[in-house]
């Protein structure tokens, strides 16, 4: 499924800009604790995460992340958002809390891995 | 034929705006060198994890890496705290962190674990009170032993 059929099913809010909205979204992961993402996600997932600070983009980017989700009406900081349109890392935000939004992925045919 | 290459990225305790772009530049370099992704994949994800710990933990770290036709080898060098008991801090689960980088989502102690399961050889030797030497090495495809 390609990331912007996601945003549109989700309606997400894209906060990036310029950043790779055609690409693959393979699979999807959830975890707030980065080592658990950089360890369980895989390539090409859709990440939901609560957290909003710079690191989040270095993770996404080392594990080949099609993008990140802030769930819950969470803000991304400005400098989060300025590295993640450097390094092509769209993130969304939602008013949906981590488990509805999951629910909806997992709905839409996503899986781990 | 992999080429050989060698450096060092320095590292700075409690920059986390420029965290993991040592990795970041690591992995770059390893890609322009022809590595295959795998070999990258868990090159990077042992040098982020052992970067982050630098910037954590130390006050300055150096990250120097080499390459040549049979091993990517990663030293990490920093002047931090030290490890009291390796074993321990080799547990899954187990972090002497602070609350607020737990709240940044690090620290939950599976830092080292990530390192010791993407690295072929991991050695780690501290000293309380100057600092942790973190060294590992991945084979290059066809040459490892998969000895974890």
């Amino acid at each position: 499924m390609k990331l912007c059929d996601l945003i549109e099913d989700l309606s997400l809010e894209v906060k990036t800009s310029g950043t790779d909205l055609t690409r693959e979204v393979t699979s999807g992961y959830v975890s707030d604790m980065l080592s658990d993402v950089i360890a369980n996600a895989q390539a090409g997932s859709v990440w939901v995460t609560f957290q909003s600070h710079l690191n989040i983009v270095a993770v996404a980017s080392l594990k080949g992340i099609s993008g990140i989700i802030l769930a819950n009406n969470r803000v991304p900081a400005d400098d989060t958002l300025k590295r993640a349109s450097m390094e092509n890392i769209p993130i969304m935000t939602s008013s949906l809390t981590a488990f509805e939004l999951v629910g909806r992925l997992y709905t839409l045919g996503l899986r781990c891995r | 034929m992999i080429k050989n290459a060698d450096g060092v990225f320095f590292l700075t305790g409690k920059d986390f705006t420029n965290a993991g772009s040592a990795s970041s530049n690591l992995k770059g370099i390893l890609e322009n060198l022809g590595i295959s992704p795998e070999i990258i994949r868990r090159a990077s994800i042992a040098a982020f994890e052992a970067e982050m710990n630098a910037i954590i933990y130390a006050v300055a770290g150096m990250m120097h890496y080499s390459v040549t036709p049979e091993a990517v080898k990663v030293i990490l060098q920093d002047m931090g705290p030290g490890i009291p008991d390796i074993d321990l801090a080799m547990k899954e689960g187990y972090s002497t962190a602070p609350d607020y980088i737990r709240e940044m989502g690090f620290g939950s102690g599976m830092g080292l674990p990530n390192i010791k399961r993407n690295a072929d050889k991991l050695t780690i030797t501290s000293t309380v009170g100057e600092g942790t030497t973190l060294e590992f090495l991945i084979y290059l495809e066809g040459l490892s032993p998969q000895t974890s």
